[in-house]
């Protein structure tokens, strides 16, 4: 999958789901700050990537994870 | 010494109208709530009949966050709760700044059980699940939303007691404030209203099926009924100490007199004389008044042979010959369940601030111990002062509620 395919597909979700304001979307974002996404909000981002690419995020998956650059860049490991 | 407790707001999400002044016309009007849902057909019910609500739309109100851990009664009980907070002039500053607790009532979170469980099973893994599933799941659902969403600090917790839910929540808060252990609380009683909801209760064969003429099939203390309709949404209360009232100028739209409480100690499902009639003493006892001094009895009528007989019973046996003014507003509601001793406090307080007794609608003729009593099968314009509130459930739990005019 194109890396402009996964970050739109996020960004979508980010705004659509997750009601992430579209202007604070940015990948130098600090996903748990920025985006003022809690402890539980990244269960649901493990369901969203999971419908969204089909695959699965277990919480190990997170520990470097802080930017939205980050989860952009984890994705694309993941699907490669 | 105790404190006087009376009821400063009240708000209503029910089939006859979603908010105090459309549910008032229908009381007034007897107009039923009751529609033939077809998914119950198609689901396998024997009986597709049912109370209707609007699903809300929160997204403007709530978060996602907020959102995502509410199912339907929380919705509802959400909606009912806005609507008698804004009725008793408290704000969000009030709540704030003062211990505001919450007994709300709920038996059941079918529907969000059952979604949960079928993903997990659909993708055997739990995570997948999402967040918002436990907290949409748990019975104390509607509490746990409710106390976050208001940022309640006072007492905090769910009342589940079948279809008594919902009176023994506000009879509870009563014994509270009474007590002096606490000033306000939020209470109530919410119920969901879905297929996955109901299965089992229609499976018992205690359901109208007068699919033919929806809104007569309700007909409590009536010899042609045959079963009674299940319903829901929900209802808010909000009781204070008298003292609180006032200090902050208050509504008062009546002071709760009397809570009595009984237990049959007998069978499951089938309810019987004894055990209603000593929740109905109980309350004048607690009232200290006599039987006479009550106007107006709701009954719990829900329209099944055995309950609303029973009921007559015990109501004869308590108030006798020239007793008080009775109907039933599940003839127009159908059963609202967990939430039915609720809404049904909140039918009568509107009746009561509005000078009529709404009556039993599809009542042509009661059967022979219903006859005894002096039921209201026409609307009628009556100004009342007192009046008491039934609410039976399964197990044999019953809650007798006295409410004044002040």
């Amino acid at each position: 999958m194109d890396k402009e395919v996964i970050i739109e597909k996020i960004n979508n979700f980010l705004v659509e789901e997750f009601e992430v304001e579209k202007d604070d979307i940015a990948p130098e974002a600090d996903l748990k700050e920025t985006l003022e996404l809690d402890s539980l909000d990244f269960v649901d981002l493990v369901v969203a990537i999971e419908s969204n690419f089909g695959v699965k995020l277990v919480g190990e998956d997170f520990v470097n994870v802080k930017t939205l650059q980050d989860f952009y860049n984890l994705i694309e490991n993941k699907l490669s | 010494m105790t404190k006087r407790v009376v009821i400063t707001g009240m708000g209503i999400y029910s089939c006859i109208g979603e908010n105090v002044n459309k549910v008032k016309e229908s009381l007034y009007n007897g107009t039923s709530g009751i529609v033939v849902d077809e998914e119950r057909i198609a689901f396998g019910y024997r009986s597709p009949l049912t109370g209707m609500v609007p699903k809300p739309n929160l997204k403007k109100a709530l978060s996602r966050r907020q959102r995502i851990s509410m199912g339907e009664e929380s919705e509802y009980a959400y909606m009912a709760t806005i609507e008698a907070l804004e009725n008793a002039k408290i704000s969000q500053d009030f709540i704030d700044n003062n211990e505001v607790g919450i007994l709300y009532g709920n038996d059941s979170t079918a529907k969000s059980v059952t979604e949960s469980n079928d993903k997990i099973r659909e993708k055997k893994d739990t995570t997948l699940v999402g967040s918002g599933a436990i907290f949409k799941g748990m019975n104390s659902s509607v509490t746990m939303n409710l106390s976050t969403i208001f940022k309640l600090t006072g007492i905090n917790f769910t009342v589940s007691a079948a279809c008594a839910s919902g009176s023994h929540s506000i009879g509870m808060a009563y014994q509270l404030i009474k007590s002096g252990l606490q000033d306000c609380i939020i209470c109530g009683g919410a119920q969901e209203i879905n297929k996955l909801a109901m299965g089992s209760f229609d499976g018992l064969g205690v359901f109208s099926t007068n699919t033919s003429n929806p809104q007569e099939a309700s007909r409590p203390f009536d010899v042609d009924r045959d079963g009674l309709v299940p319903s829901g949404g929900a209802a808010t209360l909000i009781l204070e100490s008298y003292d609180s009232a006032v200090k902050r100028g208050a509504p008062i739209l009546g002071e709760i007199i009397g809570y009595g409480f009984s237990s049959n100690g007998e069978h499951i499902s089938t309810p019987n004389v004894n055990g209603p009639s000593r929740a109905m003493k109980m309350a004048l006892e607690q009232a200290n008044i006599p039987a006479n001094i009550i106007d107006y009895v709701n009954a719990h009528a829900t329209s099944t042979p055995v309950g609303d007989a029973n009921e007559a019973k015990a109501i004869f046996e308590v108030f006798g010959e020239k007793g008080p003014f009775v109907s039933s507003t599940k003839s127009m509601t159908g059963h609202e369940c967990w939430m039915a001793g609720a809404s049904e406090v909140i039918y009568s307080l509107i009746m009561m601030k509005s000078g009529f007794i709404a009556p039993s609608i599809n009542l042509n003729q009661p059967d022979e111990d219903a006859a005894k009593l002096n039921l209201v099968s026409k609307t009628l314009d009556k100004k009342f002062d007192v009046f008491l509130s039934n609410s039976f459930g399964f197990g044999g739990t019953n809650s007798a509620l006295i409410i004044k005019n002040i």
